[in-house]
């Protein structure tokens, strides 16, 4: 069964990039592309529904939305090169900045919607084989002799950097600051890791599917797909401290202002911050940034998770942590070279 | 018209001639050269400095000794295979003839990730062969069978239409001469598929060298372990890091090229001696 699954996930896969984004269907009034990354498709595919109500409410149209996704810095650079997209809903700020860079959106487009245009978060967690046989419960486990780490590659993998600032979070407070144990630490769940996958959906199907490690270093709204897949097979453990993950969302506007969609492409993302968005984006296990909505959720989420941003001081912003860490000789590969 | 030209069959030497020096150019030297304009803009240092780092390093010794066994793999069971199909008829001849390149039909990705499957240590294959204590996945070997089978129909399609139009009468000839079967193999039926089976292993080997899609499933990527190198190239292209990536590329390509030289160089020879 088990195989079967991974097959058919293969094939899944390869028909998606096949056949790219889903045709239009016909005798819409208005049409608008949504360019996205890998682990938001179940997530748009309910809003776009949502949304196509709302806006017929609203304004009497029937709308449609095309639907793209992949890696997020693959979209970035596709959309950079060419593919018309009215709106960005990324993994990280500076894929949007990339395509500002590039001249199609203008600059202050994080202030351009509410809370950094971030309208929902998420953040990283522990996935564990059921029962948690090897009693991991925070960052520190990671580094126990013994324990077999699975995560993505952070040069490859716009995700794993998180994990990687995550685990570095964890022991900067752990550690008061001592850069040197902190690097020590880090150096030792680096060698605890037993696979090093290209992306995140290869990660989960390395531990989920064929069973390697002990731990899965994921997404939180990921992990939770994992448990509702494979119900009664694995549980979350969720670390004493974690990253906060905030998936940006612009406007692109030199598409919209060529095709006349502005309109409906801002509507498109306010509505993610209405309360029927926010309820959308909890029920697909990401974190409602509206407080309120966030509190229904509060059986699913661990709401009480101590979360520090890429905007602490520890880290500096992305730029900075991004040439410190992440650069080909930087701190990643210092660490893993020893 | 010089007396050469006049033998030609199809005509118009000038014609094409100056079509494949136009496609190959198009389709294989621009695009080489612009590799190394890519990587010129590191500089001598900037380029060995790149191409020497002891994990660069360690990834081209992974590619080029996978590729290698991959292909010596094939060589000997692609040569069986072409063997069984050219010369015996049984049921179901045609299906395994046609199964044979199923391997290029495939998305790469999928055959990782299906192999991977099978070849983890709760897989399928993969779990007895833990318990016997030989870890197919995520380790080196599982890079090799990858190879293996996205290489297979190489080796089978170029020694197959050799074997099928092979002679019987030089066998018979040896047989009633007294030679054993093994002599017979080795001096008679070797030497006549030898340039093919060369070609066959040498286009294993070079498409085993750049084969990324299946291999990253199936490695486990850990750095001086089983990191390939075209995996070294994608990483440095995601970090825009265009100049190293190329670099590194180059290296390939010209190791490559040398090694295929010599091939070619040996099997011309042993044609010749047909």
């Amino acid at each position: 069964m088990k195989k079967i699954n991974a097959l058919a996930l293969g094939l899944f896969v390869f028909a998606l990039s096949a056949f790219g984004p889903v045709p239009a269907a016909p005798a819409a009034d208005v049409e608008i592309t949504n360019v996205s990354y890998d682990p938001t498709r179940e997530l748009y595919e309910q809003y776009n529904a949502a949304f196509k109500k709302h806006w017929k409410s609203l304004k009497g149209q029937e709308a449609d939305i095309v639907q793209s996704h992949g890696g997020s810095g693959r979209q970035a650079r596709a959309v950079i090169e060419g593919n018309q997209a009215d709106v960005l809903t990324l993994a990280l700020a500076p894929d949007i900045t990339a395509v500002e860079k590039a001249g199609l959106i203008k600059p202050g487009w994080q202030s351009e919607f509410p809370l950094n245009s971030a309208p929902y978060t998420s953040t990283i967690v522990f996935l564990v084989r059921k029962g948690n046989p090897k009693a991991i419960k925070d960052w520190g486990d990671l580094a126990r002799a013994g324990v077999g780490v699975i995560t993505p590659n952070p040069k490859t993998s716009g995700g794993a950097r998180w994990n990687y600032l995550a685990a570095w979070a964890w022991a900067h407070r752990e550690y008061k600051g001592d850069e040197k144990a902190v690097k020590e630490y880090i150096g030792k769940v680096l060698r605890n890791i037993l696979v090093l996958d290209t992306g995140a959906r290869g990660s989960t199907n390395t531990f989920v599917q064929n069973g390697q490690g002990d731990v899965l270093l994921a997404w939180e709204n990921e992990a939770f797909l994992a448990l509702a897949e494979k119900a009664g097979e694995f549980e979350i453990a969720t670390p004493s401290l974690s990253i906060l993950a905030e998936p940006p969302v612009a406007v692109v506007d030199e598409v919209v202002e060529k095709r006349g969609t502005r309109e409906i492409a801002t509507e498109y993302l306010n509505f993610l911050y209405s309360e029927e968005g926010q309820r959308l984006a909890g029920k697909n296990y990401y974190r409602p940034s509206n407080p309120d909505i966030a509190k229904e959720f509060a059986s699913v989420f661990n709401l009480k998770l101590d979360l520090i941003t890429i905007d602490d001081p520890i880290f500096g912003g992305w730029e900075k942590a991004q040439d410190l860490h992440f650069k080909d000789g930087g701190v990643f590969d210092q660490l893993y070279a020893r | 018209m010089s007396p050469h030209a006049k033998k030609n069959i199809i005509p118009g030497f000038g014609l094409s001639l100056g079509l494949t020096i136009s496609f190959i150019s198009l389709v294989v030297l621009i695009p080489m050269l612009t590799l190394v304009f890519q990587s010129s803009a590191l500089g001598w240092s900037g380029f060995w400095k790149t191409v020497l780092d002891p994990r660069i390093l360690a990834s081209f010794r992974v590619s080029f000794l996978c590729s290698f066994i991959a292909a010596l793999i094939n060589g000997v069971f692609g040569l069986i295979l072409a063997w069984v199909l050219a010369r015996y008829r049984f049921p179901g001849r045609r299906l395994i003839d046609g199964l044979i390149e199923l391997p290029f039909a495939l998305p790469t990705a999928v055959a990782g990730i299906s192999l991977t499957a099978l070849y983890s240590d709760k897989g399928w294959i993969g779990e007895p062969l833990a318990r016997l204590g030989l870890k197919v996945a995520y380790t080196p070997v599982g890079i090799i069978v990858a190879l293996t089978f996205i290489t297979l129909p190489f080796v089978v399609r170029t020694v197959q239409p050799v074997l099928e139009q092979l002679d019987h009468v030089y066998e018979e000839a040896g047989r009633m001469l007294g030679a054993s079967p093994t002599l017979i193999f080795f001096r008679v039926i070797l030497p006549e598929i030898k340039p093919a089976l060369l070609t066959g292993f040498a286009l294993a080997f070079a498409r085993a060298l750049g084969e990324y899609g299946s291999v990253v499933f199936i490695a486990g990527n850990m750095p001086f372990k089983t990191e390939i190198a075209p995996l070294m190239i994608m990483i440095k292209l995601e970090q825009f890091n265009y100049g190293e990536a190329t670099a590194v590329a180059l290296v390939m390509l010209g190791a490559s090229f040398v090694i295929m030289f010599i091939i070619n160089s040996i099997q011309a020879r042993s044609a010749g001696f047909v």
